[in-house]
């Protein structure tokens, strides 16, 4: 729910930003840029890589029936785009809490 | 009562309607057409009751649900917003058809959530508004990006209402024999009951009760194939097997003198076909018939192996070349878009704060992984089922589901050869929307599975309507009405607008499709290239670089949008084609040409003032400044009371 009492005057400046000193404002954007570049290289791997242009050579071997190439594409990327989604959010809103800017609610 | 027991409660209820009307059948109670109308008459009920029992006019609740949807709800919510007919009926059966590059659309269609989730969501969440449009407004400062987003917006999204409204008239008139118009507007009903009556706050809630029918749906009969032919009941485990024997009955199939006969007769047909063309002297509908028959002709006499010898079928076979780069070009394209379609980026204002927009992202994936990894399983089973259980049967002697489903004219079986056995090459597929829909039959369960996969595919189109419908609706009134022409309109004035353009625009939808225009389809998936190219770019170079300007968006999103219709133009209707990419990937060019000119433009032109550029910064962290309640300019806070 929202942090902040209800009538704001409206826009002008919005510089108060939680009580984070420009240090750790620094340091946590720089936390989530590296979280976020890391995520979209496995992602660019996984998807045009690994279920594109190496799908065709990894078809060689096979996993519980499925050629590998196959199996990534049809299955295997959709399961690590969950697991990278939910680790983004498990990580970033621990990261929250370490700078004290978790929301309740 | 709390909301796990609530739709804990539901789901049980739910099924155990279903198991009676089930029992019904077998005590010979119900026919099949009065089971369709129990299922069509039951949800649409579920949903008219919410929409009632949510009903409100309290503004942020109408617009952003109050922004107190818990995670959990809101990833269901999305999941059913997401997942349209398309993915319910129409994407097992296009898999069955393409094969490996079919994966394209399993792959685009989850991954683009890792985009959203990255890229927007949580700093949407931040910013804290009512609509797409109002972030453009706020950040670029201004109504012309307002407007250039309002006008990206409804042609997204009208387009792809259009599609989900044919589908609904396209269910009911299949299932329970009445006229697709009539469909058309019993749907309706459906999906106008919660809009209108309670905006957001009913259509989530609304979606959350469609996404559990639709996913139980999706999955019964096919876990029940699985469990019939393994004794294992999960599909996705299983048809990795199957895939095997279906590969190994491609090549048989290949390679078999009475398949090669069948082909050569085929491959007859349409060379005669193609030589009439060539004579000349025809109208040109006969040259167009001609040109259906030789393409037809051509399908069949393809074997399904690319030569005698070969280790793979072609539905296993990973393209190479211009079909590689298609499938990476439309992968791509696919993930853009999702992550730049208004009314799923709307969702996440729903959220009660960044911490659970990051999470709802997650359980939204995990929702709709459920269905796109179990959508191969339906391709690789109904595959299974005509290599098994048609081919090679007596053209007397046809399985009853083949009986059953081909008055529908999905598929055809003849017998070319005239050996009275059917071949592979004699079964001819129209549409292969038979997957989904005959799965039930195929694994020989009663009608009330088949009633119960038509409730779901009406949830699946109708939990989609209702999102759209709700963006189309609040671009005009709150965006175009409210900010551009009228500031000082009333919140009572501002809300019956809004009610009145949900109803109009819903007839609008209706009325078109009652024309069944073909080309709707082909536009749904344009929708994707045109998003992906206009709203991605503007977005995330708006939250991600604090430099990017007004005029820099502006013609950014132009430009983007410009270069991606002038390509899909271009190759659809001139036969232009840039390094053989199909239409529908076209965003591959505009996206770029999106960045490039809000970059380019940008920097050349004088750097946002310093309160857009606070802006920016305070997206970045979560409770910082910005209020995260409400219209981002704190003017519904004064009103509000009053309601």
């Amino acid at each position: 729910m929202a942090t902040t009492t209800a009538a704001k005057p409206s826009t002008g400046t919005r510089r108060a930003s939680g009580e984070l000193t420009d240090q750790q404002r620094e340091e946590y954007w720089r936390y989530n840029i590296k979280l976020t570049t890391v995520l979209l290289v496995i992602w660019f791997v996984v998807t045009f890589l690994i279920s594109g242009l190496w799908a065709s050579w990894l078809n060689q071997w096979t996993i519980i029936g499925f050629p590998l190439g196959y199996y990534m594409a049809a299955q295997g990327s959709l399961a690590i785009f969950v697991i990278e989604i939910a680790v983004y959010a498990y990580l970033m809103n621990k990261k929250d809490e370490e700078y004290g800017i978790r929301e309740e609610g | 009562m709390s909301l796990d027991k609530i739709f804990g409660l539901y789901t049980i209820m739910f099924l155990a309607i279903t198991v009676l009307i089930g029992i019904g059948e077998r005590l010979g109670l119900f026919s099949n057409q009065m089971i369709g109308w129990l299922f069509m008459a039951l949800s649409l009920a579920i949903y008219v009751v919410i929409g009632v029992l949510t009903r409100t006019s309290n503004p942020d609740q109408y617009y952003v649900a109050g922004r107190n949807v818990p995670a959990f709800y809101n990833g269901m919510a999305t999941g059913s917003d997401w997942m349209s007919a398309a993915s319910f009926i129409s994407m097992a059966g296009a898999l069955s058809v393409q094969g490996f590059s079919g994966l394209a659309y399993v792959m685009g269609w989850t991954g683009g959530y890792l985009l959203l989730a990255v890229f927007l969501g949580p700093y949407l969440r931040q910013f804290g508004a009512y609509t797409i449009p109002d972030f453009l407004g706020a950040r670029y400062g201004g109504n012309t990006a307002r407007v250039i987003g309002v006008v990206a917006a409804i042609a997204c999204s009208l387009m792809y209402l259009i599609a989900q409204v044919t589908g609904v008239g396209f269910i009911v008139a299949r299932f329970i024999g009445i006229d697709f118009n009539v469909g058309v507007f019993l749907g309706l009903i459906g999906v106008l009951f919660c809009s209108v009556l309670g905006g957001m706050k009913s259509v989530t809630w609304t979606q959350v009760a469609q996404y559990i029918i639709l996913i139980i749906s999706y999955l019964v009969p096919v876990v029940y194939l699985s469990w019939q032919i393994f004794s294992i009941p999960i599909p996705e485990l299983t048809y990795g097997q199957l895939l095997q024997r279906n590969n190994a009955a491609a090549i048989a199939v290949t390679r078999d003198a009475k398949e090669k006969e069948t082909r050569a007769l085929w491959k007859a047909e349409a060379d005669a076909a193609n030589a009439k063309i060539k004579t000349g002297g025809l109208s040109e509908a006969e040259v167009d018939k001609l040109k259906a028959e030789a393409a037809q002709a051509t399908r069949q006499a393809t074997a399904p192996a690319a030569s005698d010898d070969a280790k793979f079928g072609r539905y296993l076979t990973v393209p190479t070349g211009t079909g590689m780069w298609n499938f990476l070009a439309l992968t791509f394209c696919l993930m853009v878009g999702t992550a730049g379609l208004p009314h799923i980026l709307t969702r996440y204002y729903t959220s009660p704060s960044v911490r659970q927009a990051r999470t709802t992202c997650a359980w939204a994936l995990l929702c709709i992984f459920m269905l796109y990894f179990t959508a191969p399983a339906y391709a690789a089973f109904a595959r299974f089922a005509l290599y098994t259980r048609l081919v090679g049967t007596k053209i007397s002697e046809l399985p009853s589901w083949v009986n059953l489903w081909k008055p529908a004219g999905l598929f055809d079986v003849v017998d070319k050869n005239g050996d009275g056995i059917v071949q592979w090459a004699d079964f001819v597929l129209k549409s292969s929307d038979f997957v989904v829909l005959a799965t039930p039959e195929i694994a020989g369960l009663p009608f009330v599975i088949t009633g119960l996969v038509m409730a779901g595919g009406l949830a699946a189109a109708l939990s989609t309507a209702d999102g759209l419908l709700l963006t189309i609706a609040n671009a005009i009134s709150h965006d175009l009405y409210y900010n551009v022409i009228d500031p000082s309109a009333s919140l009572v004035k501002r809300l019956t607008i809004t009610k009145v353009l949900l109803v109009v625009t819903a007839i609008v939808a209706a009325w078109i499709s009652t024309y069944r225009l073909s080309l709707i389809v082909e536009l749904v998936a344009w929708a994707f290239s045109l998003a992906g190219a206009s709203f991605f770019p503007a977005l995330v170079m708006g939250i991600w670089w604090k430099r990017a300007n007004a005029i820099g968006a502006n013609v950014g999103m132009l430009v983007g949008l410009g270069v991606t219709l002038f390509y899909m133009i271009g190759s659809r209707f001139f036969g232009m084609s840039w390094w053989g990419t199909q239409t529908i990937a076209s965003a591959i060019f505009g996206l770029p040409a999106g960045f490039l000119t809000i970059w380019i433009v940008s920097l050349l032109t004088a750097p946002p003032p310093q309160s857009v550029q606070d802006l920016v910064v305070s997206v970045r962290y979560p409770k910082s400044g910005q209020g995260t309640k409400g219209d981002p300019l704190g003017r519904d806070l004064q009103e509000a009371p009053a309601h």
